[in-house]
């Protein structure tokens, strides 16, 4: 019973590291992905419109904020895991 | 302590057992108090905001001092900083009805830059944006200021509507749009501007400081060991290189993570200003 307690406790001990780096890659992957689309959408649109950059840039860097933010709870969590 | 540290270039220091890994103790000044102690203690962070705070209204005052139509000198400087928030953010964003912010804005971009350039700037190396205090006091100031401007400009119940319940979508879907509203616009928009500034300025100078400490501890080991150690001390020349590569890239992140809360901000104040229909 005490040999099952101190596994358990084994595990915890190697299992909260594994899962620290985990948390923070499985939350980047979406982001990621995202923004790649997301950017290479806009150097389309940039290259097929150049006047229209400036807006193009400004909506593209609107949007990476809102995809990063999923990134950035991952982020978060990397320090709330004990 | 400078000439000490000058001495010991002669004489490498022993290299450690394992490599020093860096960890977040490297941004807690609080226990080296500059003046004070306790609560009231001054540390580098504040110092280097106090004389950020200094830095940007001499700027600004000198700047403003002798206004010519042919700007010279600080003024120049200035006037380029001010045109480029109004140009690229302001009007890009908000239009000509969001100039009034302008100021604002301008203020905000130009000490988020310099706070975040004082990780790169020689002797300071610690981005004071790297601390959570800092954002989260930006966001929190942020989110006071547009929920104002939403409640002056609308009415505070036709502000609120506008946010949880927009128009255009069918009632049935309320139950699920209302609470998600709720939750993004007030609670996850200054989440994600204070931890997105700070994420980034942590991680950027982690890095730095994990490249600085891998080229001391690989010199090191170029320089005292023997066989097989020097070998692994070679590789100091790409930890080095590195470092500088990543310096270069830490201006480009002051430089837009600035860019990206000023814009933010910019989308937020504009979105409290009218009501989308």
């Amino acid at each position: 019973m005490a040999n099952l307690a101190l596994l358990a406790q084994e595990a915890v001990n190697v299992g909260v590291p594994i899962g620290k780096g985990l948390v923070y890659g499985l939350a980047a992957i979406g982001p990621g992905i995202g923004i790649g689309f997301l950017a290479g959408k806009a150097v389309e649109a940039m290259a097929r419109q150049p006047e229209a950059a400036g807006m193009v840039r400004t909506t593209m860097f609107i949007g990476i904020a809102f995809a990063e933010a999923l990134a950035l709870f991952g982020f978060v969590l990397f320090f709330i895991v004990k | 302590m400078i000439i000490g540290s000058l001495a010991s270039i002669d004489t490498p220091p022993a290299p450690p057992h394992g490599f020093p890994a860096p960890d977040t103790s490297i941004f807690d000044y609080t226990k080296s108090c500059l003046v004070g102690g306790g609560p009231f203690c001054l540390t580098k962070i504040s110092l280097l905001m106090i004389l950020s705070a200094v830095i940007i209204v001499a700027l600004f005052v000198i700047g403003a001092r002798k206004r010519q139509v042919v700007p010279r000198g600080s003024q120049n400087l200035v006037e380029a900083f001010v045109d480029m928030v109004r140009g690229s953010i302001v009007l890009e964003v908000m239009g000509p009805a969001g100039l009034p912010f302008l100021p604002f804005l301008t203020a905000l971009f130009i000490f988020i830059w310099l706070n975040n350039s004082w990780g790169i700037i020689p002797f300071a190396q610690i981005p004071t944006t790297s601390r959570m205090a800092v954002p989260a006091f930006l966001s929190a100031l942020v989110w006071v200021v547009f929920n104002v401007v939403g409640i002056v400009k609308q009415g505070g119940w036709h502000y609120l509507k506008g946010i949880l319940f927009p128009s255009g979508v069918p009632w049935y879907i309320y139950p699920l749009v209302t609470p998600i509203e709720l939750v993004s616009t007030f609670l996850v928009r200054p989440l994600t501007l204070a931890v997105r500034l700070a994420a980034n300025m942590i991680a950027g100078h982690l890095i730095l400081t994990i490249f600085a400490v891998g080229t001391w501890y690989l010199a090191s080991h170029f320089a005292l060991a023997s066989g097989f150690g020097k070998a692994v001390g070679v590789f100091a020349i790409p930890a080095f290189a590195l470092e500088v590569a990543m310096t270069a890239f830490e201006v480009l992140v002051a430089f837009l993570q600035a860019y990206i809360f000023t814009i933010l901000t910019a989308v937020y104040i504009s979105g409290a200003m009218s009501s989308e229909h």
